[in-house]
Order: C-alpha cells, then sequence, then structure tokens
C-alpha cells in the first residue's frame, strides 16, 4: 500500500457510465445505474454494499460477461486499451482465465464435482499453451504452497469434496493466479466460511495479491473484511454509487449518510439481563446430552446448559460444531442416545413423536434461510394461521384476528400482507413471517437457528430489535444459534461455547467477553475482523501467519 | 470401494425379491385366462375322458399353488416345461429366439444410444436453435408413431419404391454377419428411430439444467470453450439421469419389440409370445414373460450401479 503512488500511474481497468439490465417479468429493467471505475496496476478495489447493490453484476461485467438474463445496455468497460463491450464473444473469451480471472463465493458450488481439484486448476494454463499439463501441475502445487495448503504436492489430486471450505476457497485463488492474470475479481470469498478460516484465506490473498502484483477488485457485504484488503474502497446502494474514498479515510471520515449508516449497524446493543434471583426453574435445561446421526460418530459429548425465562442464550461455534444438532435434541427431531431435555423441570419424551400437544407447543422454530422454510405456493394467512388453528383450535372469525394480531406484531401490515405469497415478499419481511409462525403457536420457547446470516446488516438489524421487542413483551425464552459474535454482543445475555460436539466455555456474556478466556473462545474472538485496516497485518503478525485458521483451530 | 459392492448385492437381493413377486403375478394372471387348456389342445371334439386324462398328465388337477410352486422350481433350474402345443422344452423353444431378439435389441442399441447421446450434446450446445428445434420435432414425431406405422414407411420408402433392404427379415443359419446386418436393417432403424428420443432429450434436459451451477459459470470465466463446458464439464455431471433413461430403452428394444418382429416377421420372442398366446400355450407365455421381468430388473439394477459409479462422492469417500 505504500506504494500507492507509484502504481497509479498505469489503469488497467476504466468503466464508464456502465449500465447493466435484468430481465423481469418480461420486460428489461436497469439494474446498475451508471457506475464508473478506475483500476490501476496492481490496485485493490473494495466494492461493497448490501445485496441487490449489483455488485457481482458489475464484478462480472468488469470481465465483460453477463449472467443470463442480463445485459450489458450502455457505458464502456476499457481493459488494458481494449473495448469489452464491443469485442467479439471469442476474443473476450480469451481474455477469461488469462488475463482477467474470478474467484467465486462458494467454492465447494464452483469447483465442478466431477473432476480432481488440479485438473481444473490446469485447464486454463493448458488451453491457452502457456504451461504444458505437468509443468502446470507443477506450478499449480508451487501456488498451493505459497497459498500455505497442506500438502501442497498432494492436495490437488482430491475431488473437491474431499477438501474443507477453506482449503477450497485457497485452491480457487491458486485457480485464478494459474495465468498469471492482470485482474482478478474476488466475489465474496470468505462469506461462507467460519471467522477462524476466514483470516487464514484473507491472508493468503493477500499475500498472493501483493506478490505478483495483480490488480483485483474485491467484492464484499463486510465492511470490516474489506477495510482488510482493499486500498480503495466504493460503496453501492441499489446499482449506484454512493461514494468511493480511500480505505482509512472511509473507515474514519465516511460523507454520506447511507455510508454512515452502514457503519452503525453494529451498535445496536441491548442491556444485559442476569438470572433471576432464588429457587427458578429454568424453561429448557438440557442435561448430559449426547447424540449421534445413525450409526455415525457421536456429534454431541454430554452437552449441559440452561435457559431461563425471558433470557437469550447464545449458541456459538463453527460449523460442525453441534449447535444445530443441539436445537434438533430439543425440539425432539434428534432423540439424544444419553442425557435429557427438562422443560420447566419436567423431562420431555425423547421423541417429538411421543410428545404432546402442548409440549410441542413451548418450543418452537425460526429458520436461516426464510426462503425454504416458507412453502411458496401457501398464502401469508394460512402460513401464519395454520399453527394457530393446530395449537390454539381457533376457526373463522377468531383464527382472523388472530393472525392479523399477529401480523401486528412483526409490523407488518395485516390488510396489506394477508393474502401474499411468500415469493412476493422481501428477504427480512418473509424472516419477520417466520417468526410470525413461531408466535402463532404462543411458545416459551422459541429457537432462532442463524435467523440474521442470511439477511443483510440493516435488515438483520430490524430483525434482531423485533425479537428484542417480542422477548420483553411476552416474556419468551431464546435459545440464538449464530455463528456471528457481533450479533451475540447485541443480544444475548448468556453464551455457550461448541466445539465439536462438546462445550467449551459458557456463561454471563459480559464474562465471556473479557479475558480471560478459554483458549478457543479466544480464538474465535479474536478472528473476528475489525474495523481497522491493519487489524489483519497485527493479528497475523502477533499469532504468525502458520498458526491462523484451521492450523490454530487443530490446538 | 466397499460400500458400492454392498451396495449392489443389496439391489441383486431386492431384484430377486421383485422378480419373485413378479412371476406370482404372471401365474396369477394366467391362471386367471377364461377357458380350459385341455378343450384348446384337444379341440370341440374331445371326450370328457380324453380330457380328464390329458388334466391329469399336464398337472392340471393339482391345486394352484402346488402347481406355482411346481412351475418356479423348475424356472429357477432352468426348466420352464414343455410346450403344450409342439411338446418341446420350452427352454429350447425360446433360446434361439431370445438369441436373435437380443442380437436386434444389441444392433439398434449400439447405432441408437451414441447417436441419441451425440444428438443431445449437440442440441445441448445449439440450445433454441433451429438445429435444436428441428432435431426435437424429427425425434418427437419418431416417437409418437406408432412402430408398426414406422415400420411400414420404412418397407415403403427403403424396400418397395428403391429396394434398398429387404422387407422381410428372415434369418438363415449360414448367413455371414455382414449379411444378417443388412438383413435386420429395417427392424433395427425402426426401432432406433422409436428409442431415440428419450434418450437425446433427457441428455439435452440434463446438460440444460446444470447450467446454471456455479461450476458451470467458474469454467466459463475461466475462457473455457463451450463445447468443452458441456462435454467435459456438464456432461460427467449428468450422467445419472441420462444412464437411467438409457437403461429403460435397452428394456424397451427387449421387451417392446413384439410388434417391429411381427411387420418384419424376424423370428424373435416377441413374436413367439404373440403366437403362444395365441394358441393358449402358457407355459411358453410365463417363460416369456418372466424373461421380459428379468430383462427390466437387471438393466435397472445396472442404470442404478452406473449412477452410484458416475458420483465422485461415493466413488472417492472422505
Amino acid at each position: 500500500m505504500t506504494d500507492t503512488k507509484e502504481k497509479k500511474k498505469d489503469v488497467l481497468l476504466k468503466v464508464r457510465d456502465l449500465r447493466i439490465e435484468g430481465y423481469s417479468d418480461e420486460k428489461w429493467i436497469e439494474i446498475v445505474h451508471g457506475v464508473n471505475l478506475t483500476l490501476h496496476r496492481g490496485e485493490v478495489l473494495g466494492l461493497i454494499g448490501e445485496s441487490g447493490a449489483g455488485k457481482s453484476t458489475i464484478g462480472l461485467a468488469a470481465m465483460g460477461f453477463a449472467r443470463d438474463g442480463c445485459r450489458i445496455s450502455g457505458g464502456t468497460v476499457e481493459f488494458d486499451g481494449m473495448e469489452l463491450t464491443t469485442t467479439p464473444k471469442s476474443d473476450l473469451r480469451a481474455l477469461r482465465g488469462l488475463r482477467i480471472a474470478y474467484v467465486a463465493q462458494s467454492a465447494a458450488a464452483s469447483f465442478n464435482p466431477a473432476h480432481k481439484i488440479i485438473n481444473q486448476h490446469t485447464e486454463a494454463p493448458v488451453q491457452y499453451r502457456i504451461q504444458k499439463r505437468l509443468q502446470a501441475q507443477e506450478d499449480a502445487m508451487e501456488l498451493y504452497e505459497k497459498l500455505r495448503l497442506p500438502n501442497p504436492t498432494e492436495i490437488g489430486f482430491r475431488y473437491p469434496h474431499q477438501v474443507s471450505g477453506g482449503q477450497l476457497q485457497r485452491a480457487m485463488t491458486a485457480m485464478a493466479m494459474a495465468c498469471r492474470p492482470d485482474l482478478i475479481i474476488f466475489d465474496e470469498p470468505t462469506t461462507a466460511l467460519d471467522v477462524t478460516t476466514q483470516i487464514e484465506v484473507l491472508a493468503a490473498i493477500r499475500d498472493i495479491v501483493d506478490e505478483y502484483n495483480t490488480a483485483a477488485i474485491y467484492i464484499t457485504h463486510d465492511l470490516a473484511v474489506v477495510a482488510q484488503m482493499a486500498d480503495r474502497i466504493k460503496v453501492l446502494l441499489k446499482g449506484e454509487e454512493v461514494e468511493t474514498a480511500d480505505t482509512d479515510t472511509m473507515l474514519s471520515s465516511p460523507q454520506e449518510d447511507y455510508t454512515k449508516s452502514l457503519w452503525a449497524v453494529r451498535s445496536f446493543q441491548r442491556p444485559q439481563r442476569s438470572r433471576p434471583k432464588g429457587d427458578v426453574v429454568p424453561v429448557i435445561s438440557v442435561q448430559h446430552v449426547d447424540a449421534s446421526y445413525t450409526s455415525g460418530e457421536k456429534v454431541l459429548d454430554d452437552v449441559s446448559f440452561d435457559i431461563y425465562e425471558g433470557m437469550t442464550v447464545a449458541v456459538v461455534g463453527e460449523s460442525g460444531s453441534g449447535k444445530s444438532t443441539t436445537a434438533r435434541c430439543i425440539t425432539g427431531l434428534l432423540p439424544p442416545s444419553a442425557g435429557k431435555i427438562l422443560f420447566r423441570g419436567e423431562e420431555l419424551p425423547a421423541d417429538y413423536h411421543n410428545r404432546t400437544k402442548d409440549q410441542l407447543r413451548q418450543a418452537q422454530m425460526i429458520y436461516q434461510m426464510a426462503d425454504t422454510a416458507l412453502n411458496p405456493k401457501v398464502k401469508i394467512s394460512e402460513i401464519i394461521g395454520r399453527p394457530a388453528q393446530f395449537y390454539g383450535k381457533l376457526r373463522g372469525a377468531a383464527l382472523k384476528s388472530r393472525v392479523d394480531e399477529l401480523l401486528d406484531l412483526i409490523e407488518l401490515e395485516p390488510a396489506k400482507f394477508y393474502n401474499r405469497y411468500p415469493p412476493e415478499l422481501s428477504g427480512g419481511q418473509k424472516q419477520r413471517i417466520g417468526i410470525a409462525r413461531a408466535l402463532a403457536a404462543e411458545p416459551s420457547f422459541i429457537i432462532c437457528d442463524e435467523v440474521t446470516s442470511a439477511l443483510d446488516q440493516l435488515v438483520a438489524e430490524g430483525i434482531l430489535k423485533l425479537l428484542d421487542r417480542l422477548q420483553k413483551e411476552l416474556n419468551l425464552a431464546y435459545m440464538f444459534i449464530t455463528h456471528d459474535l457481533a450479533t451475540v454482543r447485541s443480544i444475548a445475555d448468556e453464551v455457550v461455547v461448541m466445539r465439536r460436539g462438546k462445550i467449551v466455555e459458557q456463561g454471563p456474556k459480559d464474562e465471556m467477553f473479557t479475558p480471560p478466556h478459554h483458549p478457543y473462545t479466544d480464538l474465535l474472538l479474536s478472528s473476528v475482523p475489525e474495523m481497522d485496516s491493519n487489524w489483519l497485518t497485527t493479528l497475523l503478525e502477533e499469532r504468525g501467519v502458520d498458526n491462523v485458521g484451521e492450523a490454530a483451530n487443530a490446538k | 470401494m466397499g460400500d458400492v459392492a454392498s451396495l449392489i448385492l443389496k439391489r441383486l437381493a431386492l431384484g430377486v425379491v421383485t422378480l419373485f413377486v413378479i412371476s406370482i403375478l404372471i401365474f396369477g394372471a394366467v391362471e386367471m385366462l377364461p377357458g380350459d387348456i385341455a378343450q384348446a389342445v384337444l379341440g370341440q371334439s374331445a371326450t370328457p375322458e380324453n380330457l380328464a386324462a390329458l388334466r391329469e398328465q399336464m398337472g392340471l388337477d393339482q391345486p394352484a399353488i402346488v402347481r406355482y410352486f411346481h412351475w418356479l422350481t423348475g424356472a429357477i433350474s432352468g426348466d420352464f416345461g414343455n410346450s403344450l402345443v409342439t411338446g418341446e422344452r420350452v427352454s429350447s423353444t425360446i433360446g434361439p429366439r431370445l438369441l436373435n431378439t437380443l442380437f436386434l435389441a444389441s444392433y439398434a442399441a449400439a447405432i441408437a444410444v451414441p447417436l441419441a447421446i451425440i444428438l443431445g450434446i449437440l442440441v445441448a450446445l445449439a440450445r433454441n436453435s433451429v438445429f435444436d428445434r428441428v432435431a426435437n420435432i424429427l425425434a418427437l414425431t419418431a416417437i409418437s408413431s406408432p412402430e408398426f406405422f414406422l415400420g411400414y414407411v420404412l418397407i415403403l420408402y427403403l424396400s418397395v419404391k428403391t429396394g434398398l433392404f429387404p422387407a422381410i427379415s428372415s434369418l438363415q443359419g449360414d448367413m455371414s454377419f455382414g449379411d444378417l446386418l443388412y438383413r435386420t436393417f429395417l427392424p433395427a432403424l425402426t426401432m432406433v428411430l422409436v428409442v431415440m428420443a428419450h434418450m437425446m432429450r433427457m441428455t439435452r434436459a440434463a446438460i440444460i439444467n446444470l447450467l446454471a451451477s456455479p461450476y458451470i459459470e467458474m469454467a466459463r470465466l475461466k475462457g473455457v470453450p463451450s463445447w468443452k463446458v458441456i462435454v467435459f464439464h456438464a456432461l460427467p455431471n449428468a450422467l445419472a439421469p441420462i444412464i437411467n433413461v438409457v437403461a429403460l430403452n435397452l428394456a424397451y428394444l427387449i421387451t417392446g419389440v413384439v410388434l417391429v418382429e411381427v411387420v418384419f416377421v424376424y423370428p424373435g420372442v416377441g413374436q413367439l409370445l404373440v403366437d403362444a398366446v395365441s394358441k393358449r400355450d402358457f407355459p411358453i407365455v410365463q417363460a416369456c414373460c418372466l424373461i421380459f421381468a428379468a430383462t427390466f430388473i437387471l438393466l435397472n439394477l445396472a442404470a442404478d450401479v452406473g449412477s452410484i459409479l458416475t458420483n465422485p462422492r461415493l466413488r472417492h469417500p472422505k
């Protein structure tokens, strides 16, 4: 970053008044409204914005590529003196992979499951006749080593499903580097990863981009991440530029209100509550639960924690730590192999088939993907009305007024939403319907499984505030499953840290967030990117490059 | 690979159970047919004594369950009994016919399967083009026409009008392989036309279905040419549904040839079955049905195993 001025001489990519249209409802609608962008050799530009801001679309347009159902309708994209919007398709194709490469969000989905990783890596260099196959393989191994993948000489000969997500993401970065392109588009490369894995991928990407002086467009919705990676940041909103500035300037003094609101999201915090005094029975008590899926290894090992009325217990941990399995045990979907679940001191039957309607009613769930958790062919009124009918035996006018009441409760206007279908709603609205459905059963305990992780930050904050209000009004107990520590900070009363099916540490939030921590909690906490452009550098210096991510996690 | 072996064994065992159930259905269906076999064999003028004697000789006086198990135990050891009409062993009557049918089916399959898959890839590559539409219309026309109609059309144009191929596929023992291929070309072509549409359209659909996957977009963004995207990136992942449709069509080639064999007077199992039904030669009917059922089961088993083997997650566990 120090020699930015020197690099600035040479413009690599110049986008002017870029307009992109998307096809929907049988007409073309403009989704990107005249964006300008200049990128110099070796420079990293961060594109940031919420979903629907057009980040990915702009990123792909920088390669002269438009997804099916999209078209570049105006403006210019000039790459190293070549106008990409008018270049014939075959010439465009010859640029891709060779001079401009792409790193996708989900490496697991973007590697072809039918071929070995290294064969996918060597595809581009062999096709462009830069290297012979064996040469390209050796080069791949060298890149794997630079990206600090374990067993660099062997890992490429595995199939994608045999490699972990963080490793795949680095292998994909290596693949993008195969032809040593001038420009790489990184499209949310770490969004799908756990925080501890994210660090090593970020570090690896940053080092290799630096080493080969590759220019990059880094697309993300996470401000703290982009602060580590980019020289400059451009904020987008609904296909329009909000503002552009150097990373440090952008972090310290954002100009526009929208940018400031993005920065401010992380500030929501509700006061922490503590357990009621005296001899109070917890709403849910998980006692020494073991569980495993059919004839597999134990996925839960001696898990115990209590949740008291009106309190929020956040269960945190990385993917595979057993958070959702615990929820499945509590709801009776997966009968535990040992231990028991108590509801207000009474033992619940292990299998939900054996529970009474009233026991079933008490524990409800809200899911991560509101899209898939709501039947798209069923009206909102029926989605919410069904549990009210099933548990509350409501009919006719009583049912309708209950549905209206629930819609009011989640701050959606009943008259407007009563007869609509889920696909007509936005992500945040769908999640609210999910909440209403859970409330319709009048539960005393709700499991929120990553309810905000699929949502944009502003929308997520709205959901968190709603959940908080409902908790106060209805005295609900929440079990809040998440991997996002920022969410934990804002709404939890108690925290349970899980790792590989075991509880590592648990306690009130204030204690959990102040040292001394259990080493694993410490690893999790210190892995959350901070809004400081030197955070990653400092962290790597503290820990050492070989002691982050999976390496640190193994200890 | 141990998983795959045990899986195949499991499927095979299931196949045997299915076959057993089907054998009951076949026997039951034949049993329920109206009419008396002895009467049919001896004709209207038979005396009651003669009828009773014949029934006893054929074991018809025993209860159905006893006869079923008698038939089943025989069938397991390859003895399907004797033909009621000619008195010959069923196995020696069906054997050569079955070989003929298998020959015709393999002949048609050897043309239809590669052609259908290649065409399917080509239309997927040129999707929504004129070529795609024309190929689809032709394939659908072929599949929508009855086999006998297609057969007669082919005879009219390729045999009667132009004299290119013989209209009747009579076989002699001493024919050379080339001659055999030449004489059976028209029935084979008819069957190719009948089964191709399915396989071609499934190949097209399975490939196009995958074109929205992130890894296909990735391949495109790596600059891979579009034919390579389809052949190397989409096709290997689309094999499972294609294999299943191919297997179903292969089974059809063996079991659905009745009409084609009749049109071309081809001495195969299908024609034998039609003859046997009209003459109430039940041992032959039962044996043919059992063979057809076994064919279906085996080919579906092969398809299951094939689609498992194309899945790298199962071939290379973690």
